[in-house]
């Protein structure tokens, strides 16, 4: 707890960048209205101007801030303008997308643990799979889905599945591998069979790898959805969001969208080492 | 019919003489299995699309891929300069070049450090790509907006793994600088910058895919009439899927051998570090 001070400087840090950045990428735009309107601005008139654009180059932080309150709180969870319903559309589909990942990856992992082949003829191509910048590629495979009759969540979810899947096979492997020769060789003098030692020795020992990896698959999951809505605008979600504010210059819009989506990767990578404690600490593997 | 079954064939044959090249431990079979595994997918899917008689919009088939590949290597040529050494590449060496000072620069007081690190690792987490409409408004529609696409995207990352690698040195070492009276330059270029380099090449290797990422997709928000990102939403838009792969085959092989090329640098530049020892 001693670097909460710390953390809390940056973070401020951060805000005062922000709003310096905010003054200067606006000034001009309050300048050259100015100019229209024939009055001279003064310092601090200007940079009154900067804080409460409509559609500013960088907004405020507070203008954010209102636009968030304005579109979560103050607006009906059922409303289209409501971040709250974007967010709930995207959070479905990387949740789906996350439990595909997570189901796929365990099986790989599974699978490349216990037979050489797989190991030697997947695993390069698993790890080739992720220089692949398939974010970028997104939009296509949704569309090719879209036209197979697929649901468009599953379409999301499939985006997502391919960026969280990799973070658990590696992890899991990892984990799968880690019990030394000693451990094993306790096992094989109790006789243990494979699959005995696979449930008794081998998956508990993977606990603590496999949640590290969760947590970066949890983000991975959130910024393919993310992305996939970008091209599957119109059922709304954070991305949807997102090209709909840069279509109309909407600038507010954009950012609050961002921050939504950060805060739900936040939310997500909390929970899940919230579970990671409590598991961990019941598996007595708690540090 | 004739297809499918043809290729389930040659399919089951490599499964077996993957199998048996496992087996046999030969000479080899490292590069080998991968190589025909990644083989057999290709005459799969061939098989697949032909027998399925799968449109072609939906899913070509690998030869016509190949065709285009090898027909408009024009046009993927003057994308790929446009999207990678313009965007992508320029967005690399500036956003790695600053993380790497501003982490240097840090690194002279723990205070920062501590409030830093877990704010960077959070913002690492961050979907950042969502920048992308904001920096083509920004910086317009030409390479410099992929660019600073890409900084923002490499910048926490890199800046994250480098903290980290300046801490790497033990107390041990940093004491046996200091009896040798080196100051601060000297024991950070002699000492602590070559014991960072691990993480520096960690984070180097995790840029390099997030850096063709953040070029190709900022190019969906506005771009000139060139680029991967550019060609691969207009053709997508002409239902012309085989040149859309031809383009996803380009930036596949673009992000192995980046990578690669990273990783050959590592292997070269910290020979000394235990993950790269060969393993008996």
């Amino acid at each position: 707890m001693k670097s909460i001070f710390p953390i809390l400087t940056v973070v401020a840090a951060i805000f005062a960048l922000w709003y310096v950045f905010a003054v200067v990428l606006n000034a001009p735009w309050a300048y050259s209205k100015a100019e229209r309107a024939e009055v001279e601005l003064s310092f601090s008139e200007m940079v009154a101007d900067t804080m409460a654009q409509e559609k500013p180059r960088l907004p405020a932080p507070h203008q954010v801030g209102a636009e968030i309150w304005k579109t979560t709180v103050e607006k009906k969870i059922t409303s289209k303008r409501s971040l709250i319903y974007h967010g709930w559309i995207t959070l479905q589909a990387t949740a789906l997308g996350f439990a595909f990942g997570i189901g796929l990856g365990i099986l790989l992992a599974v699978s490349i643990v216990h037979f050489r082949v797989m190991d030697m003829s997947v695993m390069p191509w698993i790890i080739a799979s992720q220089t692949v910048p398939i974010l970028a590629i997104a939009p296509m495979i949704v569309v090719v889905l879209a036209a197979l009759q697929v649901d468009d969540i599953v379409a999301k979810g499939v985006i997502s599945m391919y960026l969280s899947f990799f973070p658990v096979v590696v992890g899991m492997v990892k984990g799968l591998r880690s019990p030394d020769t000693m451990l094993l060789d306790q096992m094989k003098t109790y006789s243990a069979s494979s699959s005995q030692t696979f449930w008794k020795l081998r998956l508990p020992a993977s606990a603590p790898y496999l949640f590290a990896s969760l947590k970066v698959g949890a983000a991975a999951s959130l910024i393919g959805a993310v992305v996939a809505e970008l091209s599957l605008s119109q059922n709304g979600g954070l991305g949807a969001r997102l090209l709909a504010g840069s279509y109309y210059g909407q600038t507010i819009q954009i950012w609050s969208a961002l921050l939504a989506a950060a805060t739900l990767a936040a939310l997500m990578v909390f929970v899940l080492g919230a579970i990671e404690k409590v598991t961990l600490k019941r598996m007595g593997m708690a540090q | 019919m004739m297809w499918i079954l043809i290729s389930l064939a040659i399919w089951i044959a490599a499964i077996a003489l993957n199998l048996f090249l496992v087996r046999q431990r030969a000479p080899g079979s490292a590069f080998l299995v991968p190589v025909i595994f990644g083989f057999t997918v290709l005459i799969l899917w061939e098989g697949m699309v032909r027998g399925f008689n799968i449109s072609p919009v939906l899913l070509p088939p690998p030869s016509s891929i190949g065709l285009a590949l090898a027909s408009e290597t024009d046009i993927l040529w003057q994308d790929l300069v446009q999207t990678f050494f313009k965007g992508a590449l320029t967005g690399y060496v500036m956003g790695c070049g600053a993380a790497v000072l501003i982490a240097i620069a840090i690194d002279r007081s723990p205070f920062l450090q501590r409030g830093l690190l877990p704010v960077g690792n959070f913002i690492a987490a961050l979907p950042i790509v969502g920048l992308a409409p904001i920096m083509v408004m920004w910086f317009g529609f030409d390479w410099h907006s992929k660019a600073a696409v890409v900084v923002a995207m490499v910048f926490f990352p890199m800046l994250v793994n480098t903290v980290q690698g300046l801490q790497a040195t033990d107390h041990m070492q940093r004491d046996l600088m200091r009896t040798y009276a080196a100051g601060y330059a000297p024991t950070l270029l002699k000492l602590r910058l070559p014991a960072a380099m691990p993480f520096i090449f960690n984070g180097l290797k995790i840029s390099t895919t997030l850096a063709l990422i953040g070029a190709i997709v900022a190019e969906f928000f506005g771009s000139p009439i060139k680029g991967m990102g550019f060609r691969i939403s207009t053709e997508v838009g002409r239902l012309s899927l085989d040149m859309v792969w031809a383009e996803i085959t380009v930036a596949a092989i673009l992000g192995s051998g980046f990578y690669g090329l990273v990783a050959l640098m590592e292997k070269r530049m910290t020979f000394w570090h235990p993950s790269q020892r060969k393993s008996r």
